[in-house]
């Protein structure tokens, strides 16, 4: 069986199993960490959007073989430890503006929008409304609105 | 937070003048344990028939919740509110949670009766209870109006308990103490906390006693904006799902299903060799498909891609909305003989939707010889274990089923398909299972809303309405998960008695806000052949739609406003306040460019009622806009909904369910819709079902909660989805100068290339890396 080593929330970790199998599951079936949804499988629905150095990705659409040992994943459940703080700012515009409903959509929202701001940010500008109409993580619950106010409120802590 | 200094009457003794007072029960364990019945005993509702004109309307005597909530008195168990050492207070809830926010509002109606702080309050769903009968379902928008008296009970009694330990422990008479934020002062200062006399307050025996509520006039927590209880949860990724579960051996499952709608298996040309792919342990043949179980389930989804499969037809073999269409026409009930007076007369088509959840059907199930564990998100979990028990050969008390926290319903969690197919693969594996729904059997297989024509023909005279008919013909609508067993059992009480399921709970659901004279409604239904159920707000969002739509046009006709010829023809204050709030709040008609307009629309039901204004832009550079494979087409630029559910608990919680609602409304009247085809549906992915996403989404959102006039909690989890529907469609309407009679209006332009059906599930991309941004 291939050995997959990566980096996970600051940790390196190493799993055996086919370099050809989606992160996603490598993520949730294998190494339990669940924050990551499965909401489609192909790269659609955004449910399980996580970041890969610094960068969001889906991954559901990324085969395991396809990490170095020194590329770093960070799912929902690393992202305040990449602001050294028991909250990132974003998670924290989440709670202050009660954003959620199901939650199920949620880790994914939070890891899109943060990626988001961050871009708008490298590009040395705000966040648009163009740039909110382009996030494509599906809320079936409908809280689009609180997400747009809690991205703009979270970036202004970013 | 909560805090009140004055104490409550002790739980026992003469009550005080005037206070309604309610029994409940202290019962018999190590810490304090409270209950009452779960039996809100609200009676029905008379209103006054329209003054001269009679009315059949069933809703005017009795409706749908008061059903719900009178069919509990006979049967119901006992819920219990526990008070632990560590200063928490905890509930187990029978219901299901699925968003709607109905843990955190329990926990405030606990905080309140108690004056403990609401972070100490611990929700928790209660696994299935088949003592409560009918009482454990969560439906209808009942949940707060069903509970809202019974957990208040329960906790007053505990809060009695409290205070009279505390008297003794503070050597203080009742009348002395204060409560505030789970404190207890007495005499002279000194103090005591609520976890500090948990084993002191506990019973040795279980009494009945009485209790006294606390009034509205003293609510700290009712009534104010409350944060959800599970959002530090929901942010972290803390909060878990039926798939978030580490149930010990249960591996991923997944089920290669047919390719048209209920195909049965024929036979299985390769099982061997899919069951030596990797990480595949097991292969099965079930009721539904070919069920295959693996390490991961990016390898199931391999394993089913791989399995070589010959179907037997299904239910619904070469079926297309044409030929549903016809099926629907031929089942349609006769209007009548044309009116003698004027009349506008409208027939409107509701395409198939789908009520596919974020989260996809799924259950894990551990099935031993003599016994079943099962975990899954589940409205009526009662007749989920019953039926699990009658599937496996059982008995009842051998099944065990946890409610889990739902990654939304919006229905479809009513019914318990997956739990049934995971029992079934962990029975004939011999092992536990964590089964689950690709997305694409979810949209495909899954469970509908049923397409459905509305016919309506209102006669007038003048602008005096003298009748109004609507016929509203539907595929039927599966209610077999229980609300069937309920109108069963009630309808002997009932005016309808001579009516089916269906129809009863379409009468039950359905009413005439308006002074329309004679008014009729009647539902016939056609063709059980597809995989239907409630979809959140039921008939509602079409049968108003169309009367909507038909009260612009004839207020159109005869040179009336729209919204001036709503307010005038409402039949009572509450309906007509919360249209006059949104045209207030919405500035109704305020001048617009061409291809713009507003549009409004009202709806009652669970003694709640709403209004929506909306605005909506359907100019060619909006309509145009581009979006890669999505929708985009008119955009709402604007919704204000006005709400008046009666008594609110958590108004946070109420705006963020009229939220989605709204949501639900812009997609069902605008873009999603399942498109049938060759007997299957042609959606299998999000971006072929198009919910609302944020290109769509109004980037002004007002909600406004009227005032309370009645003291009693509403129905809200559902209640603005069929105004929000309408709303938009009578903007539309008035936008394009055209009336819209099929929905969503852009199901005849079919907007992505449909997937293959074999293998019925896409294999996952590969190419990930080159997205990020």
């Amino acid at each position: 069986m291939p050995e997959q080593t990566f980096r996970l929330n600051g940790e390196q970790v190493t799993v055996d199993i086919g370099d050809d199998v989606r992160l996603l599951w490598v993520l949730r079936d294998v190494l339990g960490v669940t924050g990551p949804k499965y909401g489609c499988g192909i790269n659609v629905c955004k449910a399980c959007t996580s970041h890969l150095n610094g960068r969001a990705v889906n991954p559901c659409a990324i085969p395991v073989g396809e990490l170095t040992p020194t590329d770093e994943v960070t799912t929902i459940e690393g992202l305040a430890d990449t602001v050294s703080a028991d909250l990132h700012p974003m998670q924290q515009a989440w709670i202050d503006q009660d954003v959620a409903q199901c939650g199920y959509c949620q880790p994914g929202q939070i890891m899109a929008a943060v990626a988001v701001v961050r871009r708008a940010a490298e590009e040395g500008r705000e966040v648009t409304d163009a740039d909110l109409d382009g996030i494509r993580n599906i809320c079936r619950c409908g809280t689009y609105v609180r997400i747009r106010e809690a991205i703009r409120a979270g970036a202004e802590n970013m | 937070m909560p805090g009140a200094d004055r104490p409550a009457p002790p739980s026992s003794g003469s009550p005080a003048l005037g206070r309604r007072r309610f029994l409940g029960y202290v019962l018999a364990a190590p810490t304090l344990v409270t209950a009452a019945e779960l039996a809100p005993a609200e009676p029905a509702r008379a209103e006054s028939a329209a003054a001269d004109v009679p009315s059949a309307d069933v809703t005017e005597l009795v409706d749908l919740n008061d059903v719900m909530s009178a069919a509990a008195l006979p049967t119901s168990g006992l819920i219990t509110v526990q008070v632990h050492t560590d200063e928490t207070v905890s509930f187990a809830l029978p219901r299901a949670e699925v968003g709607q926010g109905i843990t955190t509002s329990t926990a405030m109606l606990i905080a309140e009766e108690m004056d403990v702080p609401l972070a100490n309050v611990r929700v928790t769903l209660a696994d299935a209870r088949p003592e409560l009968v009918f009482n454990q379902l969560t439906g209808g928008s009942n949940t707060t109006i069903a509970t809202y008296t019974p957990v208040r009970v329960a906790a007053a009694v505990a809060r009695g308990r409290l205070l009279e330990a505390a008297a003794v422990a503070l050597d203080s008479a009742v009348t002395e103490l204060t409560i505030r934020a789970g404190v207890i002062t007495g005499r002279a200062g000194r103090s005591t906390t609520v976890g500090a006399l948990a084993e002191k307050a506990a019973a040795l025996r279980t009494q009945r006693v009485s209790t006294a509520l606390k009034q509205s006039d003293r609510f700290t927590v009712i009534g104010t904006p409350q944060g959800r209880i599970d959002a530090l949860d929901a942010v972290t990724g803390r909060k878990k799902f039926t798939m978030d579960l580490d149930v010990p051996g249960a591996a991923p499952t997944m089920v290669c299903r047919p390719p048209t709608i209920n195909g049965r298996v024929g036979s299985v040309a390769n099982a061997d060799e899919v069951r030596a792919m990797p990480g595949v342990t097991d292969v099965v043949v079930i009721t539904t498909g070919v069920a295959v179980r693996a390490r991961t389930f990016g390898q199931c989804i391999d394993a089913v891609r791989a399995l070589r499969v010959s179907w037997k037809p299904g239910s619904a073999e070469g079926k297309s909305d044409e030929t549903v269409r016809r099926e629907l026409a031929a089942a349609e009930l006769p209007l009548g003989l044309p009116p003698l007076t004027p009349s506008v007369e409208g027939r409107f088509t509701f395409h198939f939707r789908s009520n596919s959840a974020l989260e996809t059907n799924c259950a894990i199930a551990d099935v031993r010889s003599d016994r079943a564990e099962v975990w899954s998100s589940l409205k009526a979990p009662i007749v989920a274990k019953e039926a699990i028990a009658a599937r496996l050969g059982l008995p009842l008390g051998a099944v065990t089923v946890h409610v889990t926290e739902g990654g939304g319903s919006f229905g479809r969690k009513l019914f318990f398909d997956a739990a049934l197919e995971a029992v079934e693969v962990s029975r004939k594996t011999g092992k536990p299972v964590k089964l689950m729904w690709h997305r694409a059997d979810d949209s495909r297989q899954g469970r509908t809303h049923p397409m459905a024509t509305s016919r309506v023909r209102i006669a007038h005279v003048g602008d005096t309405v003298l009748s109004y008919k609507q016929r509203h013909t539907s595929v039927a609508t599966d209610l077999g998960h229980g609300f069937g067993e309920l109108l069963t059992a009630m309808a002997a009480k009932l005016p309808v008695a001579d009516l089916g399921f269906s129809e009863t709970f379409f009468q039950l659901s359905q009413s005439m806000p308006y002074d329309f004279g004679v008014s009729s409604r009647l539902l016939n239904e056609t063709d059980k052949g597809f995989n239907t159920g409630s979809m959140r707000n039921v008939y509602s969002p079409d049968v108003t739609c169309a009367r909507e739509l038909m009260i612009d046009k004839l207020a159109s006709k005869t040179g009336k406003d729209p919204y001036r010829f709503r307010r005038d023809s409402l039949k009572d204050e509450r309906s007509r306040a919360v249209l006059e709030k949104v045209a207030e709040v919405g500035r109704w008609g305020r001048v617009m460019p061409d291809g713009t307009a507003q549009g409004i629309a009202f709806h009652s039901e669970y003694h709640s009622a709403s209004a929506v204004l909306v605005e909506i832009d359907c100019r060619p550079g909006t309509i145009g806009r581009p979006v890669r494979d999505g929708v985009t087409g008119p955009r709402v630029t604007k919704v204000v909904l006005a709400v008046d559910a009666g008594l609110t608990v958590n108004p946070r919680g109420l705006e963020a369910q009229m939220m989605g609602c709204a949501m639900d409304g812009i997609a069902l009247a605008l873009t999603s819709s399942l498109h049938l085809r060759d007997g299957y549906f042609l959606e299998a992915s999000w971006d072929n079902y198009f919910y609302t996403r944020q290109w769509n989404t109004p980037p002004e959102l007002d909600t406004v909660i009227m005032p309370d006039t009645t003291g009693k909690p509403g129905g809200a989890g559902e209640l603005g989805v069929a105004a929000s529907m309408a709303a938009v469609a009578c903007a539309y309407g008035r936008a394009t100068g055209t009336m819209p009679t099929t929905f969503p209006v852009n199901h005849g332009t079919l907007s992505f290339e449909p997937k293959p059906t074999t293998p019925p599930v896409p294999q996952s991309p590969t190419d990930g890396l080159d997205h990020a941004y």
